[in-house]
């Protein structure tokens, strides 16, 4: 059964579309993280504008923020004094994003920065995260304890405009949880992702918080910036598609509480290598299409209106 | 349907044929209107019509034209980049040939390249001043690549002539076509001349739910923002709901 998407103007199963929402969803669910990464390189291979591709999945993200994000309040795991700095920083982040978005739109570069953007973050953020779980693997395999104080002491604990963040029990400079939010609201804005994987080690690794508290935060912030993504893409570049991220969602909704199932019954570490390789893939995946000689080098821009 | 169908146009066959005794060549399209809805995936015209009985019959299609940028990648630091770019002013958005007969047999050269029959013979102006070797490259890298999108029908489709003086073709519309209007021409062929010419129009408009989702998008962007927004917090809020519940 095929539907005409009113915003990508193209026509597209349906059950393709319920398919892939459950599929990301799934992976969301097991792995814990918000599948962005993973749905926008999908819609543009099906032939989604990658601009539509950008501003759609912002929207779905939303939603799927706010299920998890209910969750977490209800077990008390939202910093909320962190997370609204974390948003401060992710709204001008993701103001410039669009702002960079729009302008190379019209130049006709949008395509290679998404394209490069990915490459980069998931390349390193995958390798990062395949080192980690394989070192945890095979501690646990030599039977080591784990030890070390609750987080260490750099040159970042001597920034100015300390804060005392009660949930999280710290007590650091505004200017990290701003400048991690400033960057996840860039990418978020450019890549149409929430930002997750790369907020969720940078709170543990670089802000030092509790691992309890993490995921909860992170999507609280993560609400607020693809909102403020959503906006500004509809607004300027009219390239949200409700009907289409409503489709995606139906999808990832049940796909998301089958991954949750299924991810209480794996490891934290295998989990963590796994979600390392897929993370990975998709990197090398879009590397290749930016190496491989393409097919035609020629190819229709878009159209811009007014332009 | 289909037998009410072929009752209408075989009645409005003999019914053109009567005008057409008049008229050397008369045509019109099984619809005027093609609705862009939620369930569309394409659609297929057909185009009939009469003549007096001599000559080939010819049918060019043509979209609402635009201005396309065309773009090159080049190897730039071992990565494929957008580097080179021609706009192009008056672009159709689709092309469809059709003909009864072989059409270089039919029209010299000369006729074809006047009226741009067929996609050789299609002129596509730059907008901006650029030298004509890559004037070429780009004009006909943007045909081939119409071609691929099936918005431009690389061969020549068949126009079936019936007991001679009623003629009839299928024009396919894909999924991927602009809106607006479209223009139909019918040319009548006697001796490599064009003896004849109709025009008929058809309009591909977006309608319903579609055409209201996509106007609203454009003419209210910042409400649509903020209703994407909404529905998205309101369809997050009530899945976490309904799971927790189960």
């Amino acid at each position: 059964m095929n539907i005409y998407l009113p915003i990508a103007e193209m026509s597209v199963d349906v059950f393709l579309l319920l398919a892939m929402g459950g599929g990301v969803g799934f992976l969301s669910g097991l792995f814990g993280v918000g599948g962005g990464f993973l749905m926008t390189p999908l819609l543009i291979f099906i032939g989604v504008p990658a601009a539509v591709a950008v501003g759609t999945e912002a929207n779905q993200i939303i939603a799927a923020s706010v299920s998890g994000v209910l969750a977490h309040m209800r077990r008390k795991n939202v910093d909320f004094k962190m997370g609204a700095i974390l948003v401060a920083g992710g709204f001008i982040g993701s103001g410039i994003g669009v702002w960079v978005f729009t302008a190379l739109r019209q130049i006709g570069q949008v395509d290679l920065l998404i394209a490069v953007c990915y490459v980069v973050f998931l390349g390193s953020v995958g390798a990062l995260m395949l080192i980690e779980s394989v070192r945890a693997i095979l501690r646990r395999q030599a039977g080591i304890p784990r030890r070390g104080k609750l987080h260490q002491h750099n040159w970042l604990h001597g920034l100015p405009f300390k804060m005392r963040f009660r949930r999280s029990r710290l007590y650091i400079s505004a200017l990290l949880p701003l400048g991690v939010g400033f960057i996840v609201g860039v990418l978020a804005a450019i890549m149409g992702v929430g930002g997750g994987f790369i907020m969720v080690p940078a709170m543990i690794y670089l802000l030092g918080m509790p691992t309890s508290v993490v995921v909860g935060t992170s999507l609280f912030q993560i609400i607020f910036v693809t909102s403020n993504v959503t906006f500004l893409q509809a607004y300027n570049n009219q390239t949200v598609d409700i009907v289409l991220a409503l489709l995606l969602l139906a999808g990832a909704v049940v796909g998301a509480q089958l991954g949750t199932m299924a991810g209480s019954r794996l490891r934290g570490e295998q989990m963590r290598g796994l979600l390392a390789l897929l993370v990975l893939g998709v990197g090398a995946k879009l590397g290749w299409e930016l190496v491989a000689q393409p097919d035609d080098v020629f190819s229709i821009g878009e159209e811009i209106v007014g332009g | 349907m289909t037998v009410c169908r072929a009752l209408l146009v075989a009645f409005l066959l003999v019914s053109l044929s009567e005008r057409a005794n008049a008229q050397s060549l008369v045509a019109d399209l099984s619809e005027d209107l093609i609705a862009i809805t939620t369930g569309f995936t394409g659609s297929d015209v057909l185009l009939f019509g009469a003549t007096d009985g001599t000559g080939e019959i010819v049918v060019v299609v043509r979209g609402p034209s635009s201005r396309i940028v065309m773009r090159k990648k080049d190897r730039v630091a071992g990565i494929w980049v957008n580097t080179n770019a021609v706009a192009f002013q008056n672009v159709p958005s689709f092309y469809h040939l059709a003909s009864s007969a072989p059409v270089e047999e039919v029209l010299p050269n000369e006729v074809r390249a006047r009226e741009q029959i067929g996609l050789a013979y299609l002129t596509i102006e730059a907008a901006q001043q650029v030298d004509s070797d890559e004037e070429d490259a780009f004009a006909s890298a943007l045909i081939r690549n119409k071609q691929a999108e099936q918005l431009y029908y690389g061969a020549v489709g068949e126009v079936e002539l019936v007991g001679g003086r009623l003629f009839r073709t299928r024009v396919n519309f894909p999924a991927n076509v602009s809106t607006g209007p479209y223009v139909v021409e019918t040319y009548q062929v006697i001796d490599g001349e064009i003896a004849s010419k109709t025009v008929t129009t058809l309009q591909i408009r977006k309608i319903g739910f579609e055409a209201g989702v996509f106007d609203f998008a454009h003419s209210n962007p910042a409400l649509y923002g903020l209703i994407a927004i909404l529905v998205a917090l309101v369809a997050g809020w009530l899945a976490g709901y309904i799971f927790r519940k189960t």
